[in-house]
């Protein structure tokens, strides 16, 4: 009798499988401890904020988000995934901060069937050959605030400049992105530790570089601590610094204060971008948070938008993995960045914007958008993804 | 190399090396004369810089703070000393860093709990810009006052070891405790004044750094090690080997990031201290008699 329910119960989702789903599980596995977990929290933040607005739902099916913490540790990342996967059994992965951390979960993922969709790191990797149906990312390709960081340097007529970045992957990328579009000459070509936190020894190399501009790599803590540095060694009066969006945002305007007001930064979106979504989405943050939207925020948000989206578009019918596939694809939704589509690899295409740290009419430090650097950007590996 | 960049690599790895020193004072005193292993010196470097952070906001003075950090992180040390370090006295190594690597993890999460994970603490406004010490060398002015202060610190600490019988007395331990207890010292105290005698320097270098760093959890870590390498290429137990082989490695370090390829100047040190090992396995300046 009792195997007779088990197996009754079990056939039971089989049976409604070809209607609509009853929820969407999504599993966010994203970076909340350690110095780098203001990034994670952000994510998530505007990622739920998304949902909230919908009434708790996305594409009219209840959302459920089940968040775990992967403490920048590729294993406990895996951990993460395995579980949600298997036991959780969620329809999207996300969340993600950190490229080494995609790169170790990605795999898993994509062989379950699983939609990733990474809302910060957009590994070089998957944008060419090793792209996949079930790999998107939403924010930005990793190469790209680089490209658009040398493309503005060769723009304002930089002949002489500085690159700073630890030596990692994402570094690494950086530094391609940033030699594609840059013009001039490269005066010091500097990596330092990932993580390194006093940047005395490359700030005397800069000194004695004698760049007139500088573009600087660091992600979280690092480009906190290298700003304030810079700052204090009298080098910013005579050198121009450039910095990724997430370079000067919130949380290091937050760090830093007035030292940061004058610096340029490049990014996939700015917080003072003229469109409804964009407006209703910073108002909505600061009353939900009682803080300022970051970049990384505002990727969490479109996430949680691109999926509301195409759970819409396919009536809550997520289980039909080829018609959600084109529904994300189709990224039918108002993106906070203004226009925005998928090229054949499932990255974005889309424009890149010079921001300018200054006061508001409100007296506080925020981004103000001063133009478009590069408009209708994909990759440089798009050519290599064979996938239809 | 020019000699605008030789001068700033300099002082550079003279202030970074200033600031090892003084965490690694405390480390070689507690390593040697109780023969104990304390991974968790670097949090209370980590809660020197919380508590600094947290009294510059409510006084609205830097220096204020710095004093009250160093009062209250000696007091926290004293009180961990007293409770739970004193049970690990006896315990070989292993159980110690066991025990203090739970206290790291502890810490941090209590940390988080009552800070978040990072707080501002900005350098005071006067010092928050360049000074001109040659023409074409603006060199940051709060890095001068950390080599001041560094400087100050280490002069005190050479005269209060070196001349006053307490100081006499930590010798005494460092070079051969059994006949110190022998000799009737009051060695239980001994320990917790010099614990709390280190927790004081970590939090000077926590508070200090603060502003060029950034206070936040798990920044003891990294430079913990560090402390640890500056000891053993010191000798144990020496604060005079400490003291020199800071400045060593704080140089090293500098000099390397210029002159190396990345790969190779992050283990500059590490090469440093397996040369010390092999050619003088005691260190450069083992404490003795």
């Amino acid at each position: 009798m009792k195997r007779t329910l088990l197996a009754l119960a079990t056939a039971v989702p089989i049976v409604f499988s070809a209607h609509a789903a009853d929820k969407v599980k999504v599993g966010f596995i994203s970076t909340l401890s350690g110095p780098n977990a203001a990034i994670g929290g952000d994510i998530r933040d505007g990622f739920n904020l998304a949902i909230k607005l919908a009434g708790g739902k996305l594409g009219g099916l209840p959302a459920e988000v089940i968040v775990a913490d992967d403490q920048l540790n590729p294993d406990v990342a895996k951990q993460n995934a395995d579980r949600l996967l298997k036991r959780d059994r969620v329809d999207f992965v996300t969340g993600t901060v950190f490229s080494n951390v995609v790169l170790a979960i990605a795999p898993q993922v994509l062989e379950s069937k699983t939609f990733f969709i990474g809302p910060n790191a957009g590994p070089a990797q998957y944008t060419g050959a090793q792209c996949n149906p079930f790999f998107f990312v939403s924010s930005w390709p990793s190469e790209a605030y680089s490209e658009a960081a040398g493309q503005y340097v060769t723009q304002r007529g930089f002949k002489n400049v500085v690159f700073l970045a630890p030596n990692y992957q994402g570094g690494k990328d950086a530094a391609n992105g940033f030699k594609r579009y840059y013009k001039g000459k490269l005066a010091e070509e500097l990596y330092t530790k990932l993580g390194q936190l006093d940047y005395a020894a490359e700030l005397a190399q800069i000194r004695a570089a004698k760049p007139d501009a500088l573009y600087v790599f660091l992600p979280g803590g690092m480009g906190i601590n290298f700003i304030k540095q810079f700052v204090a060694s009298g080098m910013s009066k005579d050198i121009q610094l450039v910095v990724p969006l997430w370079g000067s945002d919130q949380d290091i305007i937050r760090a830093v204060g007035d030292p940061m007001l004058g610096l340029f930064s490049l990014g996939h979106w700015t917080i003072d971008l003229d469109n409804p979504a964009n407006k209703r989405f910073v108002a909505e943050f600061e009353k939900e948070y009682k803080r300022l939207p970051t970049g990384y925020a505002a990727s969490g948000y479109d996430t949680g938008l691109l999926l509301d989206a195409s759970i819409r578009k396919v009536k809550g019918k997520i289980e039909d993995k080829e018609a959600l596939r084109a529904a994300l694809k189709s990224a039918d939704f108002k993106s906070v960045r203004g226009d925005f589509k998928f090229g054949a690899n499932q990255f974005p295409v889309q424009s890149y914007y010079l921001q300018v740290v200054a006061k508001t009419a409100d007296g506080k430090i925020a981004h103000k958008t001063m133009g478009t650097v590069l408009t209708n950007r994909g990759d440089a590996y798009v050519q290599d993804c064979k996938m239809k | 190399m020019s000699g605008i960049l030789l001068l700033e690599q300099s002082l550079n790895g003279l202030q970074f090396g200033l600031m090892l020193f003084l965490l690694a004072a405390g480390l070689t005193l507690v390593f040697g004369i109780m023969d104990m292993i304390n991974l968790a010196h670097g949090s209370l470097y980590m809660v020197g810089a919380f508590l600094a952070a947290t009294f510059a906001e409510l006084t609205g003075s830097f220096w204020l703070a710095v004093g009250l950090s160093l009062v209250g992180t000696a007091l926290i040390g004293m009180a961990l000393e007293m409770s739970v370090l004193r049970r690990l006295y006896a315990r070989d190594h292993l159980s110690q860093v066991l025990a203090t690597f739970a206290i790291i993890l502890i810490a941090n999460e209590l940390v988080r709990i009552i800070w978040g994970p990072q707080v501002p603490l900005s350098t005071p406004p006067a010092l928050a810009g360049p000074v001109q010490i040659v023409p074409g060398l603006d060199y940051s002015s709060y890095r001068l006052v950390i080599i001041a202060v560094g400087l100050a610190v280490a002069a005190l600490l050479y005269l209060a070891v070196a001349r006053t019988r307490a100081g006499m007395l930590v010798r005494a331990g460092a070079s051969n405790r059994e006949m110190a207890i022998a000799m009737g010292v009051n060695i239980k105290r001994l320990f917790t004044i010099v614990f709390g005698f280190g927790a004081a320097l970590c939090a000077i270098a926590g508070a200090m750094l603060g502003p060029i760093l950034a206070v936040q959890v798990g920044m003891g870590e990294s430079i913990l090690i560090l402390a640890f390498v500056v000891i053993v290429i010191g000798g144990i137990g020496s604060v005079r080997g400490a003291f020199l082989a800071s400045l060593l490695v704080g140089v090293a370090d500098t000099f390397g990031r210029v002159l190396l390829p990345p790969a190779l100047a992050s283990m500059v040190i590490y090469i440093l201290m397996a040369a010390v090992l092999f050619w003088r396995p005691q260190g450069l300046f083992p404490s003795h008699g």
